[in-house]
């Protein structure tokens, strides 16, 4: 089947635009070089490193990783003059559950990515770039594998970028299940053959990165709208969007909604118009309870606060985020207390174990979770999953701590009353929580 | 021990793909696609890939323990693999999952007698705008029902 | 001098270098961070995040173990958000341990349990099933229960990072996540016990004490290991006379916490089976129990029989007694028996360094400088497998200073992982090489030699003349081999120099010269087994007297055989091979044995030689003040400290160099004692060879 429908009218396709009609088959080298692809790298050879940092900078284009860390003030801390050598790495581990837009880059345009990462390896001086795909993408390794093959035969990529004298090499790197992956420090683990356990930060890895040498780490949808950047100008890329938020960007809609898929809009578009009109609305004639507007580690919206403008700063404000872009929409018949502990059941299988308190407060928001999923338990345990996840945000040694405290917070507070009725009506026997005896020591 | 020639051939590749001296980058992919040649991370596999990457056997146990890819005993023939997270939960991936332990008499990470099917409720497998989807080994079938998963099962049985 | 930052920590200011972290500099200024994973001179984690602290301006609470202190920061590391944070972590520990603290090893000296005290909440909110895997058996010393286990990472860190052992790692994720050993289900490694030492939770635990004892209900008694020459202390646990473990967690003496195995597992020799716990004497060809009274009385009829025909004595001393027992029985030979034919079995050649060091001072390394030192070299030695505790110093040393480590051996050593340069040599030419690393060692500030037994004679002149040469400052090490290999050589324990290296008028027979001496009317042997392999004396009827702990080889041939005890047993000081004095205290109590002291002087007073009073007390003072060398401060030995002697100085002898043995012990041997310890024979492994890779 294919999985990118036509475009929808309100949908701005920048990154997508090759696929103005249905397709199965990936954008291979030709087609790419017919349509203006890898004009954008020649261009770039043509121009000083700081200029490309300078034009990404003004395109406001923000980490499509789910960070939404501005992209060329990332590039901007490595230091170029650096002996070691540096390394532009792709993060193509999309985990995030709700993420499902690098697959469709990877899948049908898989040059655009290779000329994104040209664009940022040249920006840093880089020699090498490695593209991180999660292991089960196995799809998307075999064509990107191609994809890499005809760039190094058509001397895109090897010891003399198109004849500029500055090498280059990518290659795929196959992850083996674990989203903690995702994080930058822990895919550089992955990486270099280790446990992807988290680094201490600082050092960044602008200064010390893959290798303990200076390198980028940028999500495949960041780099595959550089090409784009450097072609038409940073201020072009900036206007398609709002003021900070530079640029369109992809929208996965899944859950209840008539039309799940992954769309291309401008940033800043409103996230109910997204959703009503180019998702077709709330599936099956249903209203809409809440939507997760970011991948599953953003807090949850109720149905009365998504009328808002879907860019970073706006979710933020808020008081979630627009993360990997990845929306979940709930119908009115949604249980949130299953959503409660089937997210927590993910946090807990994913969190690596490094520190106390994402290892033991997942496991334990798991616990709790699935018994009030099943209506066992009462207010106060409803009380303990808020205060578990506030012990845990910010406290963390990396954001998987947060990613599952703030979904967990937003839930309870949001959606307590629900999750009340819910222990009330059920007929379980509920454990009792009023005071215990002392602890043991 | 050795591998088929295109593994050979990817490997000799792949370990050219880091920097000189920290070849042990091409450990997880080695260990994976080993194990999808062999069926499993065998002793042997872990030794030869130890000896070939100079990486003690004790640091590939870490890292094998640590990525759900990675299995020590084989699988099935065909690894069905269900996702149940939040986008596949909300249009029926649990129901899925309940209805494929029913259908082949297996619960999650247990296979069946005959060797040819094994059974895993895993995370988001990035599909969430075709949920509810699965994997069986590495290929993706997108929107299942319990239908559609009753069909997919008996072309696999055909398949043998 | 390095730049300092001044900062402010709960009000106070504080001055640090650049570059000290929070946990550091608020431990300077007197207060206490609380932490798990933090470990002094190990990477730093940031996993337990119990050492948060509050910092102005920074929105988040920050781990104040991975925080350079920086100018103007304030830093506040008790405020309310602070301890509610280390409660909520308390917490979380505990949701998943199995507060099995009744029974667990670590009740009472464990540090949840005391953070738990700190910070612990009252109430318990955690309602659910606890996440349980069970223990597991890594060795016969090394148990692992991951459910107790905090996930600190210290065992992981001081394995590899301190020993270079990497023994330990780390698998599995989330609460499922726990350590594993380096071979499947079991450990090969050195055993040495530092994970299990630096534990803070009772998750790993030794073989040797687990459900033995609780720790209040032991005596404490700070003994020098008897194994190695390297001297650690070892804080022995005793109850009821009876040593249950040893081991050195308040960090005093010169080996900070660390013991190899030998020193904190080999102790069960002392409570063998095969302990001697009567004298024997004798009768009728066959050695048969005898009272005290009645031993004594044999050997010293025997003894005034033979000086009454002006007999011919041998007497051959130890290398596992006290300095004053060594002195005293040197004195018990040359003034009491009136011969210099005395001698024990050496190890290192240290009389050639003591005679080409003369007039120098400061020439003679401490285990301390190896962690100081600028550069090192290593010459014929295995040091991981022989010296352990100078080869953590020096791994330290390279690791927390960069230090640059060169070694030539005849095979390869653990140092090589790091070393700046290793060079391979056939034992007894190692010297030959040193030209090649002229110029590297000319570049660096100073240097500390360390040289095994196959480096002696000339070759240890050539070494030294090699050391003038470099232009910068230069210590040695003389690697013998056991306990008091040094004090034995320092105290006259040699035909040719009486106590201090001074030349005696008319030598004595050396070792060899003994053994194969027909005509030799007693030969008194104290603590060695030099009939050890089969080997025989040449005088047949010689009537032989043994102090031993064990029926040895040499013990069987004697005609009087004496209980001794072990050092653990007795107190008084011993010499470690860089010369450092230590006291060491009697723990644990065997019926039936007496220390060689009490043994001497007693047969002192039947035979009538004014030897001076045989306290141990006694004897040091004689010792400090007539010893070259041994004038050491006695507040540093009282207080438990390590005073060096440096008896350097002119030996004008022949150093008989063709006497030094090595005892080529490994990390799993240990001469007599180990082939007494069923815990050193039981974990032998492959680690247990010297130059192996």
């Amino acid at each position: 089947m294919t999985l990118l429908a036509p475009p929808h009218p309100l949908e701005k396709r920048v990154l997508l635009r090759r696929f103005d009609a249905p397709r199965t088959e990936p954008v291979w080298i030709d087609e790419y070089l017919r349509t203006g692809g890898y004009e954008a790298i020649r261009k770039a050879l043509t121009m000083e490193p700081e200029q490309i940092v300078e034009e990404v900078k003004k395109s406001a284009l923000r980490g499509r990783g789910g960070a939404g860390f501005p992209t060329g003030m990332k590039w901007s801390f490595v230091d170029r003059k650096s002996p070691k050598p540096k390394y532009a790495v792709v993060n193509a581990d999309e985990g995030e559950p709700g993420t499902c837009k690098d697959r469709i880059l990877m899948g049908y345009d898989p040059h655009r990515l290779i000329e994104g990462v040209l664009i940022g390896g040249r920006a840093i001086g880089a020699c090498r770039g490695w593209i991180y795909i999660r292991g089960e993408y196995r799809e998307y390794i075999r064509i990107m594998d191609r994809a890499i093959e005809e760039a190094y035969q058509r001397g895109l990529l090897g010891s003399n970028v198109l004849g500029s004298g500055w090498e280059f090499h990518l290659s795929t790197h196959t992850g083996a299940g674990s989203y903690e992956c995702g994080e930058e420090t822990a895919l550089l683990e992955s990486l270099e053959g280790k446990r992807g356990n988290p680094r201490l930060k600082p050092p960044f890895p602008a200064s010390s990165g893959a290798f303990q040498c200076p390198t980028i780490v940028n999500n495949v949808e960041t780099f595959c709208a550089v090409p784009d950047i450097i072609l038409n100008g940073g201020e072009w890329y900036a206007s398609l969007g709002t003021p900070k938020n530079g640029g369109t960007r992809l929208v996965c809609l899944s859950g209840h909604i008539e039309r799940p898929g992954v769309y291309e809009v401008p940033l800043g578009m409103n996230l109910l118009k997204i959703l009503n009109e180019i998702g077709g609305g709330v599936w099956k004639g249903r209203k809409l309870k809440a939507v997760i507007p970011g991948g599953s580690s953003s807090p949850v919206l109720k149905a009365e606060e998504c009328d808002i403008p879907a860019d970073y700063d706006s979710l933020a404000k808020a008081g979630s985020m627009l993360g990997s872009g990845a929306t979940v929409v709930l119908d009115e018949t949604t249980d949130m207390a299953r959503v409660l502990a089937r997210l927590m059941k993910f946090y807990a299988h994913e969190s690596c174990g490094w520190c106390i308190p994402c290892r033991e407060g997942t496991a334990w928001l798991k616990k709790i979770s699935a018994r009030l999923e099943e209506g066992i338990g009462s207010e106060r345990d409803i009380e303990t999953v808020d205060r578990i996840a506030q012990s845990m945000f910010g406290r963390t040694f990396c954001p998987l701590g947060d990613a599952a405290a703030m979904p967990a917070m937003a839930i309870v507070r949001k959606f307590r009353g629900e999750i009340l009725e819910k222990l009330a009506q059920s007929e379980a026997f509920a454990p009792v929580t009023g005071a215990q005896p002392l602890a043991v020591l | 021990m050795t591998f088929s020639p295109e593994l050979e051939a990817k490997f000799a590749k792949m370990i050219a793909n880091y920097p000189p001296g920290r070849q042990k980058g091409a450990l997880i992919p080695m260990l994976l696609y080993a194990q999808d040649e062999v069926g499993a991370v065998t002793d042997e596999v872990i030794d030869e890939v130890s000896r070939r990457l100079n990486v003690p056997r004790l640091e590939i146990e870490e890292v094998l323990g640590y990525y759900t890819m990675l299995a020590r005993e084989p699988r099935g023939k065909y690894h069905l693999q269900i996702c149940t997270n939040v986008s596949c939960m909300l249009t029926g991936g649990e129901e899925l999952f309940e209805h494929a332990c029913r259908k082949l008499g297996i619960g999650n990470r247990q296979k069946t007698p005959d060797g040819q099917f094994s059974l895993e409720e895993v995370e988001c497998l990035g599909a969430c705008s075709w949920a509810p989807a699965m994997q069986v080994n590495y290929d993706f079938h997108y929107q299942m029902t319990p239908e559609k998963l009753d069909r997919l099962i008996e072309s696999l049985r055909k398949l043998q | 001098m390095a730049k300092m930052v001044t900062f402010t920590i709960d009000g106070r200011q504080v001055t640090v270098p650049a570059g000290t972290l929070v946990i550091d500099a608020a431990k300077q200024a007197g207060i206490d961070i609380p932490a798990f994973c933090y470990y002094e001179g190990f990477s730093v984690q940031a996993a337990c995040r119990m050492c948060l602290v509050e910092v102005e301006k920074m929105p988040k609470l920050q781990p104040s173990c991975a925080l350079p202190a920086a100018d103007g920061m304030v830093v506040h590391t008790e405020t309310p958000k602070v301890v509610e944070a280390r409660k909520s972590t308390i917490e979380f520990l505990l949701t998943n341990h199995p507060l099995d603290c009744p029974v667990c090893d670590k009740g009472g000296e464990c540090e949840l349990q005391d953070m738990t005290f700190r910070y612990g909440l009252g109430e318990s909110r955690f309602l659910e099933i606890k996440h349980h895997a069970g223990e597991k058996q890594w060795s016969p010393l090394v148990f692992y229960d991951p459910a107790r286990c905090i996930l600190c990472y210290r065992c992981i860190r001081v394995c590899d990072e301190g020993l270079g052992m990497a023994a330990l790692g780390l698998s599995y994720r989330g609460v499922a996540a726990e350590i594993i050993p380096n071979k499947g289900d079991h450990l090969e490694c050195d055993e040495c016990g530092w994970c299990i030492d630096v534990c803070p939770v009772g998750a790993l635990t030794s073989g040797t004490y687990r459900y033995k004892s609780r720790p209040w209900e032991m005596n404490y008694v700070p003994a020098i290991c008897t194994h190695c020459s390297n001297g650690c202390k070892t804080t022995l646990s005793v109850r009821n006379g009876e040593i249950l473990r040893a081991n050195n967690r308040d960090r005093s003496g010169i080996n900070g916490e660390f013991l190899c195995v030998k020193g904190r597992f080999g102790f069960d020799f002392v409570h063998s089976q095969e302990r001697l716990q009567s004298p024997l004497v004798r009768r009728d060809g066959r050695l048969e129990p005898a009272s005290w009274g009645e031993a004594l009385k044999v050997a010293a009829g025997r003894v005034r029989e033979a000086i009454g025909r002006n007999g011919k004595f041998a007497v051959i001393g130890s290398t596992r007694t006290t300095n004053e027992e060594n002195y005293y029985l040197q004195k018990f030979a040359r003034q009491g028996l009136r011969t210099n034919n005395i001698d024990h079995h050496r190890s290192g050649d240290f009389i050639t360094l003591v005679d080409a060091l003369t007039g120098r001072t400061g020439a003679l390394a401490t285990v301390n400088d190896l962690y100081t030192c600028d550069a090192a070299l290593v010459l014929g030695s295995d040091l991981a497998q022989q010296h352990p505790l100078l080869a953590v110093q020096l791994r330290a040393n390279w690791r927390h200073h960069r230090a640059a480590v060169y070694v030539v051996t005849p095979g390869p050593v653990r140092e090589d992982q790091y070393a700046a340069r290793s060079l391979r040599a056939e034992a007894g030419s190692e010297v030959e090489r040193l030209e090649e690393l002229r110029e590297q060692l000319k570049a660096r500030k100073n240097l500390v030699v360390l040289y095994g037994a196959s480096v002696k004679g000339e070759a240890v002149r050539r070494l030294v003349a090699f050391g003038d040469s470099l232009g910068i400052a230069v210590k040695y090490v003389c690697l013998v081999d056991y306990a008091n290999s040094r004090g034995a050589l320092d105290m006259g324990l040699l035909p040719h120099l009486a106590p201090g290296y001074r030349p005696v008028e008319i030598p004595g027979m050396h070792l060899d010269a003994m053994m194969a001496a027909p005509d030799l009317d007693v030969i008194w042997v104290v603590g060695a087994n030099p009939l050890e392999g089969g080997r025989e004396f040449a005088a047949k009827d010689a009537f032989v007297i043994v102090h031993e702990l064990f029926l040895t080889e040499t013990a069987q041939r004697a005609d009087v055989v004496l209980p001794a005890m072990s050092l653990y047993e007795k107190n008084g000081t011993a010499t470690n091979v860089c010369g450092e004095v230590q006291r060491t205290k009697a723990g644990p109590k065997v019926m039936g044995t007496k220390s060689d002291l009490d043994i001497l002087g007693l047969l002192a007073a039947q035979l009538g030689f004014d030897l001076g009073v045989p306290s141990h007390e006694k004897v040091f003072e004689e010792i400090r003040r007539t010893v070259r060398g041994y004038s050491v401060p006695l507040p540093v030995l009282a207080t438990g400290g390590a005073a060096q002697a440096a008896p350097c100085g002119p030996a004008p002898v022949d150093a008989q160099a063709e006497l030094v043995r090595p005892s080529d012990d490994t990390l799993f041997t240990s001469g007599t004692l180990g082939k007494y310890s069923k815990r050193l024979t039981q974990v032998m492994e492959a680690p247990g060879r010297l130059f192996q890779p």
